[in-house]
């Protein structure tokens, strides 16, 4: 065996109703790489995302089949799904501020698991602010609401909250599309450093963005793999497939 | 009538066609009879008022509201009524509110959409449409004789909140339900159990949709007359004045509902003015405890700025 797997996802199979999301994938993801998920809507990457932090089976008439593993443990045999999803950092596409605090959005996750050490709190607070690039702009009204910021920054709100519990594995769903270039280029710097600390699944519908910052990129599309490469691949005339060539030259999708 | 498609020359493009005409008419039509349907419905409520106040303010008196009836219930006050009403009332929103409000919770939070799901719905919708008569029926039955608590407050009161029970739920369940998905799937995302997620985000953007059912079940529990006549209510009874607790829960007692019934039609020499004094003490007693309700959310609001 060589360096375990963070994330080893084998023949997934995925339906809502009648309706099946993925055709059976398998790949895997390296600890500390940023991983990213590319292709067109409907083809299966928010499901991904939501089968691996197990909250895809709220939904009423999902079925999954297949393994996915995480740290080499199946998430459907997991002792605490807690203790999974809080191993999971998940950045929704659209912000959710939840309607607290700003302070207590990002205190939510700790509070969460028992913690309440106002000291720790407080640092904590800070800190994850200041990952995802907010603190400056709010640290003088952390008691106002959470759902009064911008758009912009409800979403890095969002990534705070995420980065909140200390996760292992970072997945942020189409994170830039509520935020400005400006923030969005911050945040990516961000990402390069937490790279460091945790594995990053990057899903996005801007292929430079995962061109950027990237070391594989999978194309994902109508529930199967396409293909899977590193960037060196993906993004040059070496990819095997017609499709993803067309893809990532902007062609079609 | 339809505008030219073609414009002559020399002609203003956005001149008044008949199309525009037309649509300004129909808007003003549509809010006039909005409109009318507002006023149809204050002018009742204006007119059952304003008779109320003017046939009955003149017995209205402190001394009304906390002496006994006297004299074959033609004079005195009404106090054994009104305290009875608070009792019955009381008593069936401790039971009726915490069981219908976590009822509701778990139907709404925790259980799966399945056929059990839907069967509890479905009779929850029913329920809530049965006749109060039969809910006395039925008081009578399973508290009074077979559960053997007798006539009394609590078998009263009982029968009250099973009354109340179904659409406590509804409005609760309903309530619970416009909470956005999004609130849930956040503190999920980030490893919070089902409570959590319930006690530190779902209820507290709920609960002013949820006190609003509640309350308004108290309102329909104090102006009922069928339960409690069947399980509970007497036509006279004698108590402590100003003692807040003259009743027992296993004593029988007055109530206003039952009490204006009786003033009404089965007393004759009575104060013209008695039934709609007790009638204004009874809408008195509603009204508050809306106000208070009312207040109690603007506070929550104001506190929590949701």
């Amino acid at each position: 065996m060589s360096v375990p797997k963070k994330i080893e996802v084998t023949d997934l199979r995925t339906s809502y109703g009648a309706k099946e999301v993925h055709h059976g994938i398998s790949f895997h993801i390296e600890p500390n790489e940023i991983f990213a998920i590319i292709g067109p809507a409907q083809s299966g990457k928010t499901t991904l995302l939501r089968a691996i932090n197990r909250t895809f089976e709220f939904t009423v008439g999902s079925r999954m089949s297949g393994t996915i593993k995480v740290d080499g443990e199946d998430v459907k045999r997991v002792k605490s799904v807690y203790d999974l999803r809080r191993k999971i950092g998940m950045v929704a596409p659209l912000p959710v501020g939840l309607p607290l605090t700003i302070y207590e959005n990002v205190a939510f996750a700790p509070r969460s698991s028992g913690i309440n050490d106002r000291k720790f709190l407080d640092a904590h607070v800070e800190k994850c602010l200041r990952q995802s690039a907010l603190w400056d702009e709010v640290k003088d009204r952390l008691d106002s609401l959470g759902t009064k910021l911008s758009g912009g920054q409800q979403q890095r709100l969002t990534i705070a909250r995420a980065l909140s519990h200390q996760p292992e594995i970072l997945c942020l769903d189409e994170f830039s599309i509520a935020i400005d270039p400006v923030t969005t280029m911050r945040i990516e710097d961000v990402l390069k450093e937490l790279k460091k600390e945790m594995t990053i699944i990057l899903v996005t519908n801007l292929v430079q963005q995962a061109r950027r910052l990237a070391a594989r990129t999978m194309f994902l599309w109508n529930g199967e793999i396409i293909e899977l490469d590193t960037n060196e691949v993906m993004f040059s005339d070496q990819a095997k497939d017609k499709r993803t060539r067309d893809y990532v030259n902007g062609i079609f999708g | 009538m339809n505008a030219p498609d073609t414009i002559a020359p020399g002609a203003n493009p956005f001149a008044e066609t008949g199309n525009i005409r037309r649509k300004i008419r129909n808007e003003r039509i549509a809010q006039s009879i909005f409109a009318l349907m507002v006023v149809c419905i204050l002018i009742p409520l204006a007119l059952i008022l304003g008779y109320l106040v003017y046939q009955g303010h003149s017995l209205i008196s402190w001394e009304f509201l906390t002496t006994n009836p006297i004299g074959g219930m033609r004079k005195g006050g009404i106090w054994s009524a009104l305290l009875g009403t608070l009792w019955l009332v009381g008593v069936s929103l401790a039971v009726a509110a915490p069981i219908g409000v976590f009822a509701a919770v778990y139907i709404n939070e925790y259980a799966r959409d399945n056929w059990f799901t839907r069967i509890v719905n479905l009779a929850v919708v029913n329920l809530a449409g049965v006749p109060s008569i039969v809910h006395a029926l039925f008081g009578l039955g399973a508290f009074v004789l077979a559960a053997g608590i007798g006539r009394s407050i609590l078998a009263a009161s009982l029968t009250l909140a099973v009354m109340t029970l179904p659409v406590i739920i509804a409005s609760t369940k309903e309530a619970l339900a416009s909470v956005p998905m999004q609130f849930r799937e956040a503190c999920w995302n980030v490893g919070a159990t089902r409570w959590q997620t319930i006690w530190r985000v779902v209820l507290p953007n709920s609960i002013s949709g949820i006190l609003t059912g509640v309350i308004l079940q108290v309102s329909r529990a104090a102006g009922e007359t069928a339960p409690i006549m069947f399980t509970g209510a007497v036509f006279y009874r004698r108590i402590a004045e100003g003692d807040l607790f003259a009743y027992n829960i296993t004593d029988q007692c007055m109530a206003l509902s039952m009490h204006l019934f009786t003033v009404s039609t089965q007393v004759t020499g009575a104060p013209e003015a008695l039934p709609y004094a007790v009638a204004l003490v009874l809408l008195g007693c509603v009204l508050l405890v809306n106000a208070t309700a009312i207040s109690f959310r603007v506070w929550l609001r104001s506190h929590k700025k949701w």
